[in-house]
């Protein structure tokens, strides 16, 4: 059955608490996940006061002012910090989005959960890992599959056709989405989730492919493809304002199409 | 920690590979939910009908093909309808395999002998000498 508890190895206790320097300016409260497999601890809420009159305005600010200043054993991912790597992925008062563009002050309340992103296995405090999502990616075979011989130039195709790629191309693969999808979460060894599907999709949909049989073929599966309820979490969530669900929805409708 | 697992990711993200069917079901599915749209007005109206009237206007009314055919329509979708319900919520929440197994055939079980009762006992009124 699924699991509605968390195992007990995973179930969450009360940590330490950090409090703001004295003299801080405009005092906000995080309360975020931390956990180490290596401790064989159960992972724990670690609250840090803190003072963000003294860092940017971005949650992924007050990550790092955390680390720098108050605690520098917290682990995160990110790169970029302008929301293009998807590596700052996470679930931030409850919704999963990018921390380096989400500002502190849209967070509600005055104590801020901030948790790696759901149901996936934690490699360490705010970073899953992400293995199994890749893969997924890479099983929807992401590149374009021809068997005509190579043109002298390129492929070519029309502006309309181009533009069937737009709100598909822009995923950054931040796994937001597919974290979100219940769907995924109770079935994610058999259900592709969101975004590996928005991928083969975005395949599906390129004028230049050849294997658009093949792939839907790939496809047709109660579980890979039709695990998707039409929850819609996955397009509430995407930080770029993509729309899995509808990308999902027209796979399926061209694998209705074969039929009738 | 679990045991290791020495499955490369790519294996794991394939599993067994696509069972190459579910479009005709989901087609089916679609249609069915929507044929039970006009078919439960009219089965409210039937209902309304029937409060109308004594016992020989109301066997008298099922008599009617028209109806019977539609009342047989409206209680077969529904079944399947309610049997399709039922599985995918036992797929999306049961994982052992021979619990999932007995679920969706405890399903179908339930959900074909209601189904048939059902039927029989309209089409007992509708044929029968009552
Ligand atoms: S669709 Fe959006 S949420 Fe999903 S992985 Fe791509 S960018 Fe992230
Ligand atoms: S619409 Fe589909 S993919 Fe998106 S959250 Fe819902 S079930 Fe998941
Ligand atoms: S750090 Fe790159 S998306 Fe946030």
């Amino acid at each position: 059955m699924v699991e509605f508890r968390l195992p007990r190895n995973s179930r969450i206790t009360g940590g330490k608490h950090f409090p703001a320097p004295a003299g801080a300016g405009k005092v906000k409260t995080f309360k975020v996940y931390r956990y180490d497999p290596d401790s064989g601890q159960n992972p724990r809420w670690d609250t840090y006061d803190v003072d963000t009159s003294q860092c940017g305005p971005m949650v992924l600010d007050v990550l790092i002012h955390i680390k720098n200043t108050m605690d520098p054993t917290l682990t995160f991912r990110r790169s970029c910090r302008e929301g293009i790597c998807g590596s700052c992925a996470m679930n931030i008062a409850g919704r999963n989005t990018l921390a380096c563009i989400h500002g502190h002050d849209e967070c509600p309340g005055d104590k801020v959960a901030i948790s790696p992103l759901p149901h996936m296995p934690v490699v360490k405090d705010l970073v899953p890992d992400l293995t199994l999502f890749y893969a997924q990616y890479a099983s929807v075979e992401p590149w374009l599959h021809t068997e005509t011989p190579e043109p002298q130039k390129e492929w070519r195709q029309s502006p309309e056709d181009r533009e069937k790629l737009d709100g598909l191309y822009e995923c950054i693969l931040c796994a937001c989405c597919s974290t979100s999808c219940p769907s995924y979460w109770w079935n994610q060894e058999k259900y592709l989730g969101p975004a590996a599907l928005l991928h083969a999709y975005r395949w599906i949909i390129d004028s230049r492919d050849e294997a658009t049989g093949e792939r839907l073929d790939d496809l047709e599966d109660p579980f890979k493809l039709y695990r998707c309820h039409t929850i819609m979490n996955c397009a509430q969530v995407c930080p770029k304002g993509l729309n899995p669900a509808k990308a999902i929805a027209e796979v399926k409708k061209m694998l209705a199409d074969r039929v009738v | 920690m679990g045991k290791p697992d020495f499955r490369t990711p790519m294996s794991r993200a394939r599993g067994l590979g696509a069972a190459h069917h579910g479009a005709a079901e989901w087609l089916s599915n679609g249609l069915m939910a929507a044929a039970l749209v006009p078919l439960t007005l009219w089965m409210v109206f039937a209902v309304l009908r029937l409060a109308q009237l004594d016992y020989y206007g109301a066997v008298q009314w099922i008599r009617s093909p028209v109806n019977v055919s539609l009342m047989v329509l409206t209680v077969v979708i529904a079944f399947a309808h309610m049997h399709h319900g039922m599985r995918v919520v036992i797929e999306d929440y049961v994982h052992q395999r021979l619990g999932k197994l007995g679920a969706v055939a405890l399903s179908l079980f339930v959900s074909g002998l209601a189904g048939a009762l059902t039927v029989f006992s309209i089409l007992k009124v509708a044929l029968g000498g009552a």
